[in-house]
């Protein structure tokens, strides 16, 4: 019952829309080696740009320079000290310009 | 910075912008700090603005001058099925009169306009400029820390106003953690469309623009929802899934999302459209079970960082909110300065204005709502029912038609509905709405 729609677009082409001025210091840090624990690795389905991508080894691969900084991994990680979790410095980040 | 100021407002969204304009129009030394690289560059809503009125009595006719899309006359709200959709729509010329009921808005512009009004008053904004925490001394908030060489900035008072994540509100002592089940998260895309197009795909005039809201599969079995607005040339499109049922079901925010763009009724609305920014924000919307401790001594919360946030299914409201409590915590600010006390106890007259504004009634009345909203039936299985209903009801194939009573027992028993509990929810949604 799926009717194609022109606008029908992959997570590539939403991330393609978005500016990020990226910071040279990652405002998020995951610590893996507290990954390799966690059963649920519900990070890795909350994240609305997909930056949290798990590992053979039962880590965690994570990449800041795309982050909306929405929180979601933060408010959905259960695991204690996973997700070191701050702002960018100022000005860098997401910049939204017509949301 | 020695500077030494009245009052700091952290954020310049609605919140921080009408808590500085209101305490610099008073004459206050105001500093109105900003994240981004303007006003807007972090926030995200719908966004379907419904505080015209609460405006216009800070900015006299508002919208005059403001960077609006377009005054919302047509609401809908509509109960989805995978293939049917069941539609209130709401059109009146009674929203299309000054002060207007409500407004699309495009954030970035919107909230670098309003920021603009606070400074033309007197406030002076910075932007770039994060607050990592809060200074005390002897227990009491004396200004904030950011991320800056001199990173400490004095003030009689701080004002919270950093969103959703409030770090300050949460060094301060006065938010806790959140929990899972008490925050969704919403994704959206920005679709152009030319504006000839629009009008006549949503059969609008010129400045007339529609709210819709959705609700039922369109999200599967996620909790939440989906909203579409109408702007001058763009339509603003996205899906709100809570953070706790996202996990629970391993659902990606980005793929409801599209799977919401291609559901029969929604698909054809955006034909022809490219999709110009992909955005996405945590929403507060466990409402008044999450309201944090509102001061401290030196201290206000405002805004979505008190988790000003109206999720109760008829309604999605945040903006308005926002300004309300802004609005609250700058005459609040005044009226501590008069007195030269900005202990927790000389800022008593913000709570009592946030009563006065409707703001913590409102979340208190409607205490019961985002619960009875998130309620597994009324996510999925009632908006089907709806659909089935309505699809039996109106199918014509030769056999004899029957009264809408028997209709709704066929479908109740369809869809195995236990009568005591729909009389159960029924007697929780009139609690959570209907009285």
């Amino acid at each position: 019952m799926v009717t194609n729609s022109s606008t029908e677009t992959t997570l590539a082409d939403k991330m393609r829309t978005v500016q990020f001025n990226v910071d040279d210091r990652p405002h998020i840090v995951v610590h893996a080696e507290v990954c390799r624990g966690c059963a649920v690795q519900a990070c890795v389905y909350v994240c609305p740009a997909n930056l949290f991508v798990p590992l053979n080894d039962g880590g965690i691969l994570f990449n800041y320079e795309e982050c909306f900084e929405c929180g979601a991994c933060y408010v959905a990680c259960n695991e204690e000290g996973a997700i070191e979790w701050s702002y960018p410095r100022g000005g860098f980040g997401v910049t939204f310009r017509e949301s | 910075m020695s500077e030494q100021f009245d009052v700091i407002v952290v954020g310049a969204g609605p919140a921080g912008s009408a808590a500085a304009l209101v305490a610099a129009r008073a004459g206050l030394k105001v500093l109105l700090l900003e994240r981004g690289a303007y006003p807007g560059a972090k926030n995200v809503s719908g966004a379907a603005f419904y505080g015209s009125a609460i405006l216009h009595e800070l900015i006299p006719n508002w919208w005059e001058q403001a960077p609006v899309e377009r005054y919302v006359n047509r609401r809908q709200l509509a109960f989805m099925s995978a293939t049917t959709s069941v539609t209130v729509d709401v059109r009146t010329t009674r929203f299309a009169e000054p002060p207007y009921n409500g407004f699309t808005v495009l954030r970035p512009k919107f909230d670098r306009w309003l920021a603009a009004q606070a400074e033309a008053a007197g406030a002076c904004l910075l932007c770039a400029t994060v607050a990592d925490d809060v200074l005390r001394e002897h227990g009491r908030v004396t200004g904030v820390q950011v991320r800056a060489e001199q990173g400490a900035i004095k003030a009689n008072l701080v004002i919270a106003c950093d969103g959703a994540n409030s770090f300050l509100a949460k060094r301060a002592g006065l938010q806790r953690e959140f929990h899972q089940h008490e925050v969704s998260l919403g994704v959206k895309e920005v679709i152009g469309l030319d504006e000839q197009t629009i009008n006549e795909r949503f059969q609008l005039g010129g400045d007339e623009g529609l709210a819709c809201e959705y609700l039922g599969a369109i999200t599967e079995q996620v909790r939440g929802g989906a909203f579409l607005y109408t702007n001058r040339d763009t339509l603003s499109l996205g899906v709100i899934g809570q953070v706790s049922s996202l996990v629970a079901e391993k659902a990606r925010p980005y793929e409801l999302l599209e799977r919401f763009k291609q559901h029969p009724s929604v698909a054809p609305l955006l034909r022809g459209g490219t999709v110009r920014e992909y955005s996405a924000h945590l929403i507060p919307e466990a409402g008044w079970h999450m309201l944090p401790k509102l001061r401290t001594d030196g201290m206000l919360v405002a805004g979505d960082a008190a988790a000003f946030c109206f999720a109760a299914g008829l309604y999605l409201e945040g903006i308005n909110y926002a300004l309300q409590s802004g609005f609250a915590a700058g005459e609040a600010a005044v009226a501590a300065h008069r007195a030269r006390d900005f202990s927790a106890h000389g800022l008593r007259f913000y709570e009592q204005r946030l009563r006065e504004r409707h703001v913590t009634t409102d979340f208190k009345r409607y205490r019961h709502a985002p619960g009875f909203v998130n309620n597994e039936r009324l996510q999925n299985l009632y908006p089907e029912i709806l659909a089935a209903g309505a699809e039996r009801l109106f199918r014509v194939d030769g056999r004899g038609k029957k009264k809408i009573v028997p209709v709704a027992l066929e479908v109740l028993r369809r869809f195995r509905v236990s009568p005591i509990q729909l009389i159960r929810d029924l007697w929780q949604g009139g609690r959570a709405l209907g009285w």
